[in-house]
């Protein structure tokens, strides 16, 4: 919770009446959490063929000079428990260190943990197949937990439940003509530039996520998220959500959920979020989990309506309950074309002349959703870049990203959640960066000075999935927000790095660190 | 001035920001400030069929011109081609960034024809921050909408 939100309502009170808080882009520079920082030291111990036999981190995580609300949750369970990655490594050692610093405040932002695990886990990987001499491909292959042997354990709490990482890696190869880049490698040389490719085979840990797990981590909430499906006598039906939409596109998608499972016509169908004078208590968006649990609950507010809509039908058809069957919208007796439209239904329940005794009128049904575990998307990035090694100027000339998201509700939403997360996880890798002078000043306190990514920064993207059923989730869906974010800094980073044949850059890879990189590298 | 059409006149400090004056004294919300370094982009509009950065302009330089903001592209409740097109290619999600990056869209297609290569779309679009759609489908709404203004 950012302090500005108590402030409002405080000064609402004193005032008496509405008062709304708007920073300039320099305040929130200032006074809005960073993200990320973490400086980590990681070791691999293999076999001769490359297989990973035990890894070891140490991370110092910087949390700022105040405590925030995630910000030890972050460098814990949302880092330190994906240091599996998509490896069956067996044995893994991770020691964190938080620390205060006089920085802002350091918390979560997009992928929160899961980017810098698979940042340093990916390029572990890829300086493992180097000292090898094992292809960056290679080396994953050689490693990945087989598909067989889903739900896994893995060393570090998470058990994953589902998962073909070969299939996302096999599609993103050939989606980013893996095979020829040697050739656009050489053709790239002869105009005096460093070409370099880039994989990122990341996991992560979303849905978040179970209380019962949580709460054992220390986490003093339950992360269940509730719905309201309510009727009116009209037919049309309001969804009240306890998660938040500032751009997901959730009034979309729930409304095409609720379509799907009651059959209404999706123009009759509003979505309702973010006003508590209307909503029931709810506990939000974010860790990509507004359709993983947020939309469970709602499908579960549409199976009670169902339930319930079987008993009105049943008595209006004059025929037993267990003879009605639900479809696109109608309650039929089975074998029969007698049937009654759920809006039919609905109308009955709030006018209920001839009603079954003893059942309540009306036509509005609550749930809650606790999942029974996260969901762990994952999927293979490749980005393919051109260096410039006399200015350091890195142009990213493809990107291809094949990602296991489960079941697609509205697959357009979806893709442009991808674009904007690899975008996001572009501008980590390239340009973005707080920095504060030796007095603890921000210098980076405007876009003047903090670099966001731009439309002349990235490419055009080819997105591809590759998905798998998650067992645990009654949708079969996984959650794809935070994907990109956490798949491109490591693709973008190891494309660099192969492109200059260095082992280590920072980031942001900035001009100056590449050109800096590329004269070590040549001298 | 004339705002969308509209003859507007008001008595204005000479320091007031065209974007302050539109928002503020019209109620013109639809204009956006992102920020205070005019990096952004959340605040273009057009002036004299120009697109301009509405944070980094006068009000007073506006004077007795033109102003065309988002607000004043619809005709008649039918969406201008250029918001068409970011509507039917998800070009936008959260949408703060949305009329800027229309405004500014329009005028790349005015500059360049309907027939203008991505290339150019990107490095004409540098300086519309957007933080969520990644630029992919702001980019493709851009052609489809130079497509459909072109006739
Ligand atoms: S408000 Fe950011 S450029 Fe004008
Ligand atoms: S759509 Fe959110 S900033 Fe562009």
């Amino acid at each position: 919770m950012y302090s500005e939100e108590l402030v409002v309502g405080w000064a609402c009170r004193k005032v008496n009446r509405p008062v709304k808080w708007t920073s300039d882009r320099t305040e929130a520079f200032l006074a809005d959490a960073h993200g990320r920082d973490h400086v980590a030291h990681a070791e691999m111990a293999m076999d001769k063929n490359g297989k990973f036999l035990a890894m070891r981190v140490n991370t110092t995580a910087n949390l700022g000079a105040y405590l925030s609300t995630f910000a030890t949750m972050v460098p814990s369970y949302l880092y330190a428990f994906l240091l599996a990655g998509q490896y069956s490594t067996p044995l893994i050692y991770s020691e964190v260190k938080a620390v205060f610093t006089n920085t802002a405040p350091v918390d979560a932002a997009r992928g929160a943990g899961r980017p810098e695990a698979t940042f340093l886990l990916e390029r572990l990987v890829d300086v493992c197949a180097e000292d090898m001499g094992l292809d960056p491909a290679e080396i994953r292959r050689r490693n990945f937990i087989p598909v067989d042997a889903f739900p896994y354990q893995t060393p570090v709490v998470q058990c994953y439940d589902s998962g073909d990482y070969n299939a996302a890696l096999d599609k993103a190869l050939a989606l980013a003509d893996y095979e020829g880049f040697a050739g656009r490698a050489e053709e790239a040389k002869s105009r005096g530039k460093c070409r370099g490719i880039g994989l990122s085979s990341y996991v992560e840990a979303c849905g978040i996520a179970p209380s019962a797990a949580v709460g054992q981590l220390g986490a003093g909430v339950g992360l269940w998220e509730s719905a309201q499906v309510r009727f009116n006598p009209t037919g049309n039906v309001q969804v009240f959500t306890g998660t938040h939409s500032h751009g997901q596109g959730h009034e979309t998608t729930f409304a095409q959920l609720v379509t799907e499972q009651l059959g209404v016509p999706i123009e009759n169908i509003e979505v309702i979020h973010g006003d508590t004078s209307k909503t029931q208590f709810g506990m939000g968006t974010y860790g990509s989990r507004s359709l993983a649990v947020g939309g469970v609950a709602i499908a579960k507010a549409c199976e009670k309506l169902i339930e319930k809509g079987k008993k009105i039908a049943a008595h209006a058809l004059e025929a037993a309950e267990g003879d009605i069957e639900f479809a696109d919208g109608n309650f039929a007796i089975a074998g029969t074309d007698k049937a009654m439209n759920i809006a039919e239904v609905a109308f009955n329940a709030y006018v209920p002349h001839s009603y079954p005794e003893g059942l309540e009128p009306g036509f509005d049904e609550n749930a809650f959703f606790d999942p029974m575990n996260f969901s762990f998307p994952a999927g293979t990035h490749i980005c393919e870049v051109e260096v410039d090694p006399d200015t350091g100027v890195v142009e990213i000339v493809k990107y291809s990203a094949v990602d296991d998201f489960g079941k697609l509700i509205n697959p357009m939403i979806v893709e442009g959640q991808v674009h904007g997360g690899i975008v996001h996880g572009v501008g980590q890798a390239l340009l973005e960066g707080c920095q504060y002078d030796s007095d603890g000043q921000l210098i980076t306190a405007s876009y003047m000075d903090y670099a966001m990514p731009r439309a002349d920064n990235v490419p055009s993207f080819d997105v591809d999935y590759a998905p798998t059923n998650p067992p645990h989730n009654p949708l079969g869906v996984k959650g794809c927000g935070e994907a990109g974010a956490i798949g491109a800094p490591p693709a973008v980073i190891n494309a660099i790095s192969n492109a200059l044949g260095i082992k280590h850059i920072d980031m942001p890879a900035t001009p100056e660190n590449v050109w800096r990189a590329a004269q070590t590298a040549t001298s | 001035m004339n705002v969308n059409g509209e003859s507007i006149s008001g008595e204005v400090e000479d320091r007031m920001l065209l974007v302050e004056f539109l928002r503020e004294h019209l109620r013109l919300t639809g204009t956006h400030v992102g920020c205070d370094t005019s990096q952004c982009g959340a605040c273009v509009v057009h002036v004299n069929g120009v697109s301009v950065k509405s944070c980094t302009t006068l009000a007073v330089q506006a004077e007795g011109g033109d102003v065309t903001t988002i607000e004043g592209l619809a005709i008649n409740g039918e969406l201008h081609p250029m918001q068409q097109a970011f509507k039917d290619n998800h070009g936008l999600q959260c949408g703060f960034c949305t009329p800027g990056m229309v405004m500014s869209a329009i005028d790349i297609v005015n500059r360049n024809g309907s027939d203008v290569d991505e290339a150019t779309v990107r490095k004409e679009l540098e300086g519309n921050i957007c933080r969520c759609t990644g630029y992919h489908n702001i980019v493709k709404a851009v052609h489809a909408g130079a497509k459909n203004m072109g006739g």
